[in-house]
């Protein structure tokens, strides 16, 4: 802890009691040698991926997977993009990125927007029994799925929805509820109340403040809780494979069945690519928005 | 709000009840209703279709008779408290280590991350090729030399379950230290500062001072790990599908299999509640202590 003690003495006392620190000291030798190998350890299949999927089959043979690629080709990216095969369908991964797209598009948006009134609702306008809904809200968050999948399908049937997009994004908009609303909850509980009176004396209602006062000013939080969603709703393999037919399969379900396919001769470099394209979109989503992504986890992690 | 008039009590603050609606049709709906339609169900001897043919336990009974389901909860028993152990464990030394004033805190905690990020079919679909015996780490090992060296998890019904845990730590202990990170951070710094004064030597104010401090830390990423290893699926999906033989097997996949597969919903119903039941023994204490304790204290 000498580091720490000299650093906490230079803000005390200014340059005067600063004492010279040694860069190589043993115990930094130690920290960084620790975090330089757990760092290796974490980047390693991200590694593998590249470099497999930018190897042609021959190279995958005969060498070992942590060696670099000698022969460069997108062969595989493109073969991984419009041509592998799922059973007789060969339009390759393609196919389940649009449809992806097509389901994240309308779930992020109408999960954030239901989401976001209730949490509204919830820390302005408490009526009685709100916080009993509530609670029973965040318990949902840990039931597993699993109980709940089959009587959503026949919700879904009745409602003529199974298997089509508007069932998927009524089932995301379900199960992204409990996180989602305690997000805002939690933000707009935070906002001064002073807010919500002086709008309240200026006679505006309910709509009036949640439109023209606090959505404008919880731009930060929408954002966090986007990043939520696009990650989780992108990475969502149960619902999918659950509520869509074939056709409709998102990305992660089309990847799973091309790679783990039993017919045909494995393509390594093929489904590496796959694998690769499919985790690209929460990957840029995850080092463009950075601490944003660490607060949209604590924000779920941390109950307020 | 409304103290002035008070017409009719069910009309008061009537946007907000309109625009709570999605939410309490969520919870009574579904969170409740749904979850109360598929335990009533585990009692009847559905197949293909629901019905209600009530046969009392006999789902539960064919259950825990049941070699798979067997096979799947002690995998789910050895992969939790595993993966408990080792994510708590490493996610604090990891957070620790990130704590000590160090350069590059933020490149480190992105890489150690962003695994997170990643879908649980990705990180399932890159370690069953890393732990490809053919050409992953056991050739690697080979051509060094050691020609005998044996190391294919996933095709190994006794060891399996670490291929799996590897895949899964490496996806999930980032948050974990993010978390715990979280805590270090909350704590006073002036009692680094008492316990310097004191000569206590680091390890040891970690050890009987910031960890009992950090209690409530710990048992939010505890509950927060728990409930999500009960839904372990894709993982498994992706990296062995339940494999070699009915190695691998999980409750969640073994639900997801009778209730869309073998048209057997009964015993489907009668697995997921008993997955929900394992939720709750850790859920209900959990709540009481948070949230019970909290209103004894104000």
């Amino acid at each position: 802890m000498t580091n720490s003690s000299s650093n906490t003495t230079v803000e005390m006392t200014g340059p005067r009691g600063a004492k010279p620190k040694r860069a190589l000291s043993p115990r930094n030798i130690m920290i960084y040698g620790v975090l330089l190998v757990v760092a290796c350890y974490y980047l390693l299949p991200l590694y593998v991926m590249i470099a497999t999927s930018l190897k042609g089959m021959p190279e995958i043979r005969l060498g070992n997977i942590f060696a670099p690629p000698v022969d460069i080709t997108f062969e595989p990216w493109v073969k991984a993009w419009s041509q592998a095969c799922t059973g007789l369908n060969c339009e390759g991964l393609s196919r389940g990125f649009w449809n992806s797209v097509r389901i994240l598009i309308p779930s992020v948006a109408i999960s954030i927007l239901i989401a976001s009134v209730n949490g509204y609702a919830l820390a302005n306008w408490k009526f009685k029994g709100a916080e009993v809904f509530f609670t029973i809200l965040i318990f949902g968050a840990f039931i597993p799925y699993q109980i709940m999948i089959y009587p959503m399908v026949i919700f879904l049937r009745e409602l003529g929805l199974f298997g089509k997009l508007g069932g998927l994004v009524l089932v995301h908009t379900v199960f992204g509820m409990p996180i989602l609303t305690l997000l805002f909850r939690n933000y707009f509980t935070s906002l001064p109340e002073e807010l919500f009176k002086a709008a309240r004396v200026d006679g505006a209602g309910f709509w009036g403040i949640y439109f023209r006062i606090m959505l404008p000013m919880s731009i930060p939080i929408f954002v966090v809780a986007m990043i939520l969603q696009v990650t989780g709703i992108w990475n969502d393999f149960l619902f999918g494979v659950i509520y869509t037919k074939p056709d409709a399969y998102p990305m992660t379900v089309q990847l799973n069945n091309i790679v783990n396919s039993v017919q045909g001769v494995k393509e390594y470099n093929v489904n590496m690519a796959a694998t690769l394209l499919t985790g690209v979109v929460p990957l840029v989503i995850y080092f463009a928005s950075g601490k944003l992504f660490v607060r949209g986890i604590a924000a779920g992690a941390v109950k307020g | 709000m409304a103290q002035s008039t008070r017409p009719n009590r069910l009309f008061r603050n009537l946007n907000a009840k309109i625009a709570a609606l999605p939410m309490i049709a969520t919870a009574l709906v579904v969170f409740i209703g749904f979850t109360v339609w598929t335990i009533v169900h585990s009692f009847t001897k559905s197949k293909l279709l629901p019905k209600l043919d009530f046969v009392g336990f006999a789902q539960y009974e064919r259950l825990w008779g049941t070699r798979r389901w067997l096979v799947s909860i002690e995998n789910l028993a050895f992969y939790g408290i595993s993966s408990l152990v080792f994510s708590l464990t490493i996610g604090f030394l990891l957070a620790c280590l990130l704590d000590q004033k160090i350069r590059f805190e933020n490149t480190f905690r992105t890489i150690i991350l962003y695994p997170f990020a990643l879908s649980f079919i990705v990180t399932g679909l890159v370690w069953q090729w890393i732990l490809n015996p053919e050409f992953g780490v056991q050739n690697i090992v080979r051509s060094l030399g050691f020609s005998e060296f044996v190391f294919d998890p996933l095709y190994n019904a006794d060891v399996v379950i670490f291929g799996i845990l590897i895949a899964g730590l490496w996806q999930g202990t980032g948050f974990i230290m993010v978390i715990m990170l979280a805590g270090l951070r909350g704590i006073d710094q002036e009692i680094w500062k008492a316990s310097r004064i004191d000569g206590i030597p680091s390890w040891k104010t970690y050890i009987f001072v910031v960890i009992p401090m950090m209690r409530p830390v710990f048992i939010t990423a505890l509950v927060l790990i728990a409930a999500g290893i009960v839904k372990v699926y894709d993982l498994v999906v992706a990296q062995t599908n339940g494999g070699p033989g009915n190695a691998s097997e999980v409750p969640a996949k073994y639900v997801y299999d009778m209730m869309f597969k073998n048209q057997n919903l009964g015993q489907g119903f009668a697995a997921s509640t008993v997955m929900l039941l394992s939720v709750l023994v850790i859920l209900i204490p959990w709540a009481y202590l948070e949230f019970g304790g909290r209103k004894g204290d104000k």
